[in-house]
């Protein structure tokens, strides 16, 4: 009995002091090394149980980091002016020195793409690896969101064709054209995505092949919507049908595509691949918390393994904690520094929590955690990875040590009252309130205006209606004149947008009006 | 194993059609702010970058997003002193204290996009309208210089040029087409022969007959050559001409007693601008001196510009050397050749009649374009007189006067306009 148990840890062990020293003492990095690096950590993540997809890492220069922020990440990108822009600001920040670059840059896609940067010494890319290779990589392939908005196999050859199609529309149609209908595309970037329902898979021979069907099928449905001719017969039934769209649209560029009297075929093609981008950006956006928390678990995790083997030298270990601390380093608010919550810090603290309260729970954890307290961690922790988004994660994890450490308070700022109102803080009656609370902060929903299409004036002036639901009597920001410019662009009549109060009553309208067009 | 791939070597500038997007887009506030720049920093530096900005609500990209204003409720770290129905008084806007996390962000509050133009990018907008008069001169687009391009394939051509992926798909085409018909005979033969065989036995005439042709048809489709000589294709590429890209800039400055200092940079700054508008359009220049007072004489540039010499002034010297030079050494179908030309318009009286004759017999038809300057405050002399000839009866003959360095740039933009009309 002694024996059986004692062998598995034995052989543990043995692996451990197998007479093999640290993989490196310097600082600079070999191809070599890095596969060594890799080929370790890989083991350790398996030993995990990390699911990922096959790695493939490209050394590359800041320049090239620089190129990679410019086009949001991407390896490849149609282009657009405002990349250029983000260049020139990236560029001069880091010349300056204002900010360094990140460490690293990855890619939902299959094969997943790590960049790492060749300024890194060989203990920052071992850390990278760790962190984007197998932690956001495994992120990528277990988080519901991703499996069910992105397509990871997929993502790299629709950028490809919509490079390509970008392209051909430019030569077709000039620069200009496209570049106004990217931008106004991009200004309902964050309007383009389905909430709720699941998007279907991309697959870019049947986007080629389905491309043009497409594109008569799509005008054959507008130009039915807005067919002219009466059918007498059958209006006089269905007076107070005429409402459309029957139910207020969430998805505005989706709407545009679909249904904009004006646009061209090529041109609701250009509004799908921007849609397409919003929607595979969408899962990012819901989880950055869990997904940078994920990560430096992971590489945090990874890394002390890697040591308590001996494959790390003092000075490593040394200089990865220095880093992580950084990484990891929540200011609070009374600092200059402070800029809202870290996620890196706070998804750091929530999965190593989880992993207390299953290892080492304490009568509180057993009270709040009933489930969690006492059960194995791995599978607690891949069961939170796998089933959450930052607001549910939040609400379902974050426990009252936490609250505690990071001495979380809730402030109520209310524009009718002069003060500012602590309704909250880390006691046991705020517990369940600030979790609420910082749950709420972490919805899209809450985040962002809530507009959707409201009504269009099939009979009359074809005039768009844009309904915007307060909340918490939040006005919108004056961006919106210029927002709605875009949008009756891509309309091509007058569009109005309404703002009222949560009961549904009109308070105030903003309107952009188009000229009609004669003859068109 | 891991995908490891360096990818260090790639472009760098990927983004480099984003950015040159971008520029395009702001063109407009980009010239503006070169123009400006021109106007306040010295010529000489004209060779570097220049800092352009842009007001931040041109370049913005406008969403859809929220005002302060209404109820907001915020969960904070590091609370110290707090108690739950504390009231705290509203921090001062921007504050980075109790407010919204999203309000600091952007707390730099610059109110003006601002980034860098590169040397080549200034320089395009420093002479976006601006073109080489003539340049498209019978001389260009007859020239002997010539570059390969591809043209497909031919039969015939060097066994280095032999394009294998062709000549193999040639080489099989044939081989299909010719053994086609015997092969489909050999398989009806071998099926005779089957059935000839469960007949008889093998001494029937017939079957010896089917054997021997059975054989034959074999010899015939293995003698069908693997690969033919009218097989192979080659690479084909014809020579196309190619206008040459290098010219030849001549400097000719009067360094006579009545050039100063003041004269002498505001002629640097004149041979500068020329020679950076060159350099936009040729690959290679050269550029020559050529100093002169009463003899001329060809310098390094340092001399040209430092040295200091007395005396009077005879201009057909110099311009005797430049002609002797380009006919040595710059063969006109070889080389465009500039001259830009500096004096403060001394010259002997009856030297400036020699240098029309000069100019107008042999310089001018050799030479693409021809730039005078004349750096002075005073009346105009005669050198000045017998050029105003030249210029009126030769297009390529241009000249101005100049009285300080500030005139030097509306001059160059004069001397280098876009001449729609004449073109």
């Amino acid at each position: 009995m002694t024996d059986t148990i004692a062998s598995p840890s034995s052989a543990k062990r043995k692996r451990a002091k197998r007479p093999k020293g640290p993989l490196s003492t310097g600082s600079e990095w070999t191809f070599e090394l890095i596969d060594k690096y890799h080929n370790e950590i890989r083991r350790v993540a398996e030993d995990f149980e990390l699911d990922t997809y096959p790695n493939q890492l490209e050394i590359i220069t800041a320049e090239q980091m620089m190129d990679a922020y410019a086009s949001v990440g991407m390896p490849v990108m149609y282009h657009h002016w405002s990349y250029g822009k983000h260049f020139l600001q990236t560029e001069k920040g880091y010349k300056r020195g204002q900010m360094g670059l990140a460490y690293e840059i990855v890619i939902n896609s299959n094969p997943c793409i790590s960049y790492l940067m060749e300024e890194n010494s060989i203990t920052m890319q071992a850390l990278v690896i760790a962190h984007a290779a197998f932690g956001h990589n495994s992120f990528f392939k277990g988080n519901y969101l991703f499996r069910a908005w992105t397509d990871a196999s997929a993502i790299i050859d629709y950028l490809v064709f919509a490079r390509h199609y970008i392209r051909q529309c430019e030569e077709r149609y000039g620069v200009d054209a496209v570049e106004e209908l990217l931008d106004s595309c991009h200004a309902l970037m964050n309007y383009g995505v389905d909430r709720y329902k699941r998007p279907p898979k991309l697959s870019v021979e049947e986007e080629r092949i389905r491309q043009s069907e497409r594109e008569s099928y799509l005008q054959s449905q507008v130009n039915d919507l807005w067919r002219t001719l009466p059918r007498r017969a059958e209006e006089a039934e269905k007076t107070e049908q005429r409402r459309f769209p029957p139910e207020p649209q969430e998805n505005l560029l989706y709407f545009i595509e679909k249904y904009a009297p004006l646009l061209e075929p090529w041109q609701r093609e250009v509004v799908r691949i921007v849609r397409k981008v919003a929607q595979y950006f969408y899962p990012q956006r819901q989880t950055q918390v869990m997904n940078e928390g994920w990560a430096t678990f992971w590489h945090y995790t990874i890394m002390n393994r890697l040591y308590d083997e001996g494959l790390l030298s003092d000075g490593a270990i040394m200089e990865f904690l220095h880093s992580h601390t950084n990484v990891v380093y929540q200011p609070p608010v009374t600092s200059r520094y402070y800029s809202g919550i870290n996620p890196y810090a706070l998804g750091f603290a929530m999965y190593t929590d989880i992993k207390r309260i299953c290892e080492h729970p304490t009568e509180e954890d057993r009270h709040w955690f009933p489930d969690l307290a006492g059960t194995a961690w791995r599978p607690a922790l891949e069961f939170a990875m796998k089933n959450f988004k930052d607001e549910s994660f939040i609400a379902q994890y974050l426990s009252p040590k936490l609250i505690r450490d990071f001495r979380l308070f809730a402030v109520k700022d209310d524009d009718q009252e002069a003060q500012l109102e602590v309704s909250a803080i880390h006691n046991e009656d705020g517990y369940r309130d600030i979790r609420r609370k910082l749950a709420d902060q972490y919805n899209l929903g809450n985040r962002e205006p809530n507009i959707q299409v409201w009504e269009v004036n099939v009979r009359g002036d074809r005039a768009l209606t844009l309904r915007h639901v307060q909340n918490h009597r939040r006005p919108l920001a004056n961006t919106v004149h210029e927002v709605l410019k875009h949008i009756a662009r891509l309309w091509g009549f007058s569009v109005k947008l309404e703002s009222c109060d949560p009961e549904g009553k009109v308070i105030l309208t903003y309107e952009c009006k188009l000229e009609k067009r004669h003859g068109g | 194993m891991v995908h490891l791939i360096d990818r260090r070597l790639n472009g760098k500038n990927k983004s480099a059609i984003n950015r040159e997007r971008f520029l395009r887009r702001f063109k407009g506030q980009i010239k503006e702010a070169v123009t400006r720049a021109v106007k306040g920093r010295s010529i000489t530096d004209i060779d570097s970058g220049e800092k352009v900005s842009i007001p931040v609500k041109d370049v913005s990209e406008p969403v859809f997003g929220h005002a302060r204003g209404g109820v907001w409720e915020t969960v904070h770290p590091g609370n110290k002193e707090y108690l739950q129905g504390d009231h705290i008084d509203r921090p001062e806007e921007g504050g980075g204290g109790g407010g919204s996390g999203k309000a600091s962000q952007d707390g730099e509050g610059e109110d003006d996009f601002v980034f860098e133009l590169s040397r080549e990018e200034f320089l395009n907008f420093f002479f976006d309208d601006l073109e080489l008069p003539n340049l498209v001169k019978t001389q260009l687009t007859a020239t002997q210089a010539f570059k390969n391009v591809r043209a497909g394939y031919s039969t015939d051509g060097t066994p280095s040029n032999i394009d294998v992926v062709r000549s193999l798909k040639g080489a099989l085409g044939r081989r299909i087409a010719l053994t086609a018909g015997p092969m489909a005979r050999l398989n009806e033969a071998r099926e005779e022969l089957d059935v000839l065989l469960e007949r008889s036995d093998e001494d029937d005439p017939a079957v010896r007959a089917l054997r021997e042709e059975i054989h034959s048809l074999k010899t015939r489709i293995i003698g069908i050559p693997f690969i033919d000589p009218f097989d192979l294709r080659y690479s084909n590429r014809v020579k196309q001409p190619r206008p040459h890209t290098q010219a030849v800039m001549f400097c000719v400055m009067d360094v006579s007693g009545s050039m100063d200092e003041q004269k002498k940079d505001t002629a640097k700054r004149f041979f500068i601008l020329l020679y950076l508008f060159l350099t936009r359009a040729y690959e290679k220049i050269e550029v020559v001196f050529v100093r002169h007072h009463t003899q001329a004489q060809e310098v390094n540039e340092h001399d040209f510009f430092h040295a200091r010499d007395t005396g009077g002034t005879v201009v057909s010297s110099a311009l005797k050397l430049v002609d002797q030079i380009i006919t040595e050494r710059y063969p006109t179908n070889d080389w465009n050749i500039y001259v830009a030309q500096a004096s403060d318009g001394d010259n002997w009286d009856s030297d400036s009649l020699v240098c029309k004759d000069l100019l107008l017999g042999h310089i001018l038809p050799m030479v693409q374009y021809y730039a005078y300057i004349e750096i002075t405050e005073g009346e105009p002399q005669n050198l000045w007189m017998e050029y105003e000839k030249v210029r009126d009866a030769c297009a390529q003959f241009a000249m101005r006067k100049i009285q300080s360095p500030a005139d030097i740039y509306p001059v160059f933009r004069d001397l280098f306009k876009k001449n729609t009309a004449a073109a």
